[in-house]
């Protein structure tokens, strides 16, 4: 497989510089890496500037409603364990309108691979405030400034139980990249969080504000991702420092792991057949 | 107490209503007698009353039971059972003359004045005090469950098996002072009731029937049909469809999930759906709510789904635990946009199981969503029914794509335009169908895409599904005199009530009418119903709801207004009585 066998012919509608060209290069690169086939990965799209990637990227794909990608993407994983499933969303979807889901997948741990494409702001609806958004911030939907704080996808993840919290930068694809394949290869619920640039409504978060800001956890031999205590402190971290990297990872059983039902065969792959009810009907006699 | 003289008006049938507090264990009696009377040969049908909580409050379970199926609740009944002095004082007034009252003397005390009048038969049973010697006062009810069987002429052969298997798994100690209970009841009505009751139950030769809810048989009917996925969030009174099916998902193979909320229930549906297994959901009209805009999503990337709506009372909490018929304009109408779907509407407990089965095929066959419309009479009410048997059913997946008939297809189009609107499915995970199930509006591949022209195309080819499934939709059922000229028109549950009713006519009345039940409600039989309601002067149109939304749906189809309207929208069911009346009178 190379990275034009995930590559449709359908030109890419995102702006000129937009930061969601550098998540997508960097998926196309870790599925190659990873060896797998565009019929054996299905990747489910959020609503957003993101949720328009669906027609770039070549594999199975549900592009979903506003917020209800990773729902769709735990049943589909459910009903056919064999898929690598991804979920590709929005800062604004999947923070704002679908973050009870996330908080819950969490919980349910289910292994798929969450990745949000953070630009601080509702892009496709013309750059109003996201819950990613800095305090402050003037948009068209707050024009005196936002009054909300800020959340922290972090420390949100790392306190609902997350097993596999991270976050990217898509200035820079190479570490993407190896993230991205460290998510899919994670046996759990993975959150990669990308800072991704919006270069059309957000003049603040640019990639030379990034890159002054970012430092790389993984580059840091003394770090330990396993240490929750640590991946917590790093998660409070922002101002002129900004980490980035694998903040935490942990082993658990997934939901699926926990459903002897789910044992052998993929359930979607097993033959329907009529099922006899006859002992179950004693319960009514 | 009074002493009760023979009577010359004996019948064998039977309207018992045992009332008390939440947590009296009201309804596990009533549904052990249903089971006792069922293997005696009976016929059952029961109803519950009940406030949303869980302790405290006034709760009443019915239990009507006959020689012949019974599909309905009377509003008279005949024995009262109280546990508490509120179910004396609220529904003493419903029992027939020559009724009885069977209540716990040691908890309070009844004045007998008001029964002299109607010749009842009181007994004040020292229910806490016999079930404390039986080993605890929680038995009340069960030393209540006795005593009616002494009254109705039963004896306790049936009953003590029946108690024996409900409590086994309880350990020998509580099937004996269960077994301890029940005689303590029965023989203290033997010792203290001189002459007959009214309703007298003899065994007879039972039939091969059980009694089930129509939430349970609906999803043994999925069950049946090959169900493998079932989400559901909890919501009177749907939730018994979850917690049976998670009862038994283990040993049936079906991956049951009670997810956060009604939102990931239809979107978890959906996923587990593309990817190729058999989804099923099931809420309440609030929990639908919630699922409209999900709704779409299955008909625009033309997913097969099941969702089942049990109907209660709205708008908003409404009367969570009451009964009515006030979603299916909603259901006709939910979500935006004009797109297909199938409504159906079980009437009881035989068709529920029918209709869940056939449900799943429909929603794969038409790759659409199908929506089983049941409301909270038939889906928590048993009934006995003859005993389910999976002869009719066939699974059929439509054109679901094998792997190999994939391999062989050059050029696949998940949304290829055909001849009768449905396109051949692959699934996820096959080689040669890369596909976009794409909430957008989308080309043949599912490319998003917004051209006036492939927009016609595809609104064009999703609404011809439904055209095509028109030709082949079983029309209404008819019963009664087919070629009567006055026709009552049902749906759903109401469907009961009325053939009970119309059973209990006169043969001369019977004879001038015919009975039409809406299984399938949209598409609606426009032919069929141009035909048969063409007078609608000599129309009845029966319904749970306060506008006669069925009415006004055939108005809209076919332009026939039917303005004869008999609607009750209080949260109960029709009894029977009300039925035979208007039927009398029409």
């Amino acid at each position: 497989m190379t990275e034009q066998d995930f590559t449709t012919n359908y030109k890419p509608t995102w702006c000129p510089g937009c930061g969601n060209f550098g998540i997508l290069i960097a998926m196309k690169k870790a599925l190659v890496e990873l060896g797998l086939k565009p019929e054996n990965v299905l990747i489910v799209y959020g609503i957003g500037c993101s949720g328009n990637g669906v027609n770039f990227l070549k594999t199975y794909a549900w592009h979903s409603l506003h917020g209800r990608a990773v729902p769709s993407a735990v049943g589909a994983k459910l009903a056919n364990k064999d898929l690598t499933v991804i979920v590709m969303a929005g800062d604004g979807d999947g923070y704002g309108e679908g973050l009870n889901h996330f908080i819950q997948a969490i919980r349910g741990n289910t292994n798929i691979t969450y990745v949000v494409h953070d630009n601080q702001r509702y892009s496709l609806t013309t750059g109003q405030a996201a819950p990613t958004t800095s305090k402050g911030t003037a948009t068209k939907s707050t024009p005196n400034g936002l009054i909300e704080e800020s959340l922290n996808p972090m420390a949100l993840a790392l306190s609902a139980g997350c097993t596999f919290v991270s976050r990217g930068f898509s200035g820079k694809a190479d570490h993407l990249k190896d993230l991205f394949k460290a998510a899919i290869s994670h046996h759990g619920f993975s959150l990669v969080d990308v800072f991704q640039p919006c270069v059309t409504f957000n003049n603040l978060n640019t990639f030379p504000w990034y890159l002054d800001r970012l430092y790389n956890l993984d580059e840091d031999k003394a770090y330990r991702r396993d240490n929750f205590e640590a991946a917590y402190k790093q998660s409070l971290i922002w101002g002129k420092k900004i980490p980035y990297g694998i903040f935490y990872q942990k082993a658990r059983d997934t939901y699926e792991d926990n459903l002897p039902q789910l044992k052998g065969l993929a359930l979607a792959k097993r033959p329907l057949a009529l099922r006899n009810i006859n002992k179950l009907l004693k319960d009514f006699s | 107490m009074l002493k009760k003289k023979a009577v010359n008006n004996l019948k064998n049938n039977l309207s018992w209503k045992i009332g008390g507090e939440a947590g009296f264990g009201i309804k596990s009696a009533g549904i052990m007698l249903g089971k006792i009377l069922m293997r005696s040969g009976y016929e059952i049908f029961d109803y519950t009353e009940y406030p949303s909580l869980i302790r405290g409050g006034h709760n009443t379970y019915q239990l009507v039971v006959d020689t012949r199926p019974v599909n309905s609740v009377t509003a008279r009944i005949d024995v009262l059972v109280a546990l508490n002095k509120e179910t004396v004082d609220k529904h003493r007034e419903e029992l027939v003359a020559g009724g009885a009252i069977i209540y716990d003397q040691d908890k309070f005390k009844v004045n007998a004045a008001f029964a002299q009048g109607k010749n009842l038969v009181v007994l004040g049973v020292p229910l806490t005090t016999l079930a404390k010697s039986a080993g605890g006062e929680v038995m009340r009810n069960v030393v209540a469950l006795g005593a009616s069987l002494a009254l109705v002429g039963q004896n306790l052969t049936i009953a003590n098996k029946v108690v024996t298997e409900l409590f086994g798994r309880k350990g020998e100690v509580v099937v004996a002072n269960n077994i301890k209970a029940l005689q303590a009841g029965f023989d203290w009505v033997k010792k203290n009731l001189t002459g007959q009751f009214i309703c007298q139950l003899p065994t007879r030769p039972a039939k091969d029937n059980i009694l089930i809810t129509a939430n349970e048989s609906l999803a043994l009917g999925a069950v049946t049909a090959g169900l493998n996925f079932f989400v559901a969030y909890p919501m009177t009174p749907s939730s018994s469809i979850l917690h049976y099916l998670a009862e038994i998902a283990q040993s049936t193979g079906i991956v049951v999930k009670h997810a956060e909320d009604e939102i990931a229930v239809i979107n978890m549906a959906l996923g587990a759906a593309h990817v190729g297994a058999r989804a099923m959901i099931a809420t309440s009209g609030g929990g639908f709510s919630l699922m409209t805009e999900s709704l779409g999503l299955a008909a625009i990337t033309e997913t097969p789904l099941v969702i089942v709506e049990v109907q209660r009372p709205g708008p908003a909490t409404g009367l969570p635990t009451w009964t009515e018929q006030g979603d299916l304009q909603f259901m006709l109408h939910a979500a935006q946009g004009d797109f297909p779907r199938i409504i159906v509407a079980p009437g009881d407990a035989s068709e529920a199981y029918a209709i869940g089965a056939q449900a799943l095929n429909l929603a794969e066959i038409y790759q659409m969503p199908v929506i089983i419309l049941s409301d909270k009479l038939i889906a928590e009410g048993n009934s006995t029914i003859k005993r389910l048997a999976d002869s009719k059913i066939k699974i059929d997946r439509g054109k679901l794509l094998s792997a190999a008939q994939l391999k062989s297809m050059k050029n696949y189009r998940r949304y290829k335009l055909t001849s009768d609107g449905i396109s051949p499915r692959a699934l996820p995970g096959m080689t040669g169908g890369l596909h976009i199930a794409n909430s957008d509006e989308h080309d043949a591949y599912g490319f998003s895409e917004e051209s006036s022209e492939n927009r016609n195309e595809q609104v064009a080819k999703r609404q011809k599904k439904l055209e095509t499934f028109y030709k082949t939709m079983p029309d209404p059922l008819v019963y009664g005199e087919p070629k009567a000229k006055k026709t009552v028109v049902v749906w759903g549950s109401t469907k009961g009530v009325v053939l009970d009713a119309y059973s209990q006519l006169d043969l001369k009345v019977k004879k001038k009418i015919k009975i039409i039940q809406y299984q399938y409600l949209w598409p609606l039989a426009k032919e069929f119903t141009k035909k048969m309601l063409k007078d609608p002067k000599s129309v009845l149109m029966i319904e749970n709801n306060s506008n006669g939304q069925l009415a006004n749906l055939i108005a809209q189809e076919t332009g026939i207004v039917i303005k004869n309207k008999l609607l009750k929208s209080d949260g109960r069911p029709f009894f029977r009585e009300e039925i035979i009346e208007a039927l009398k009178k029409f």
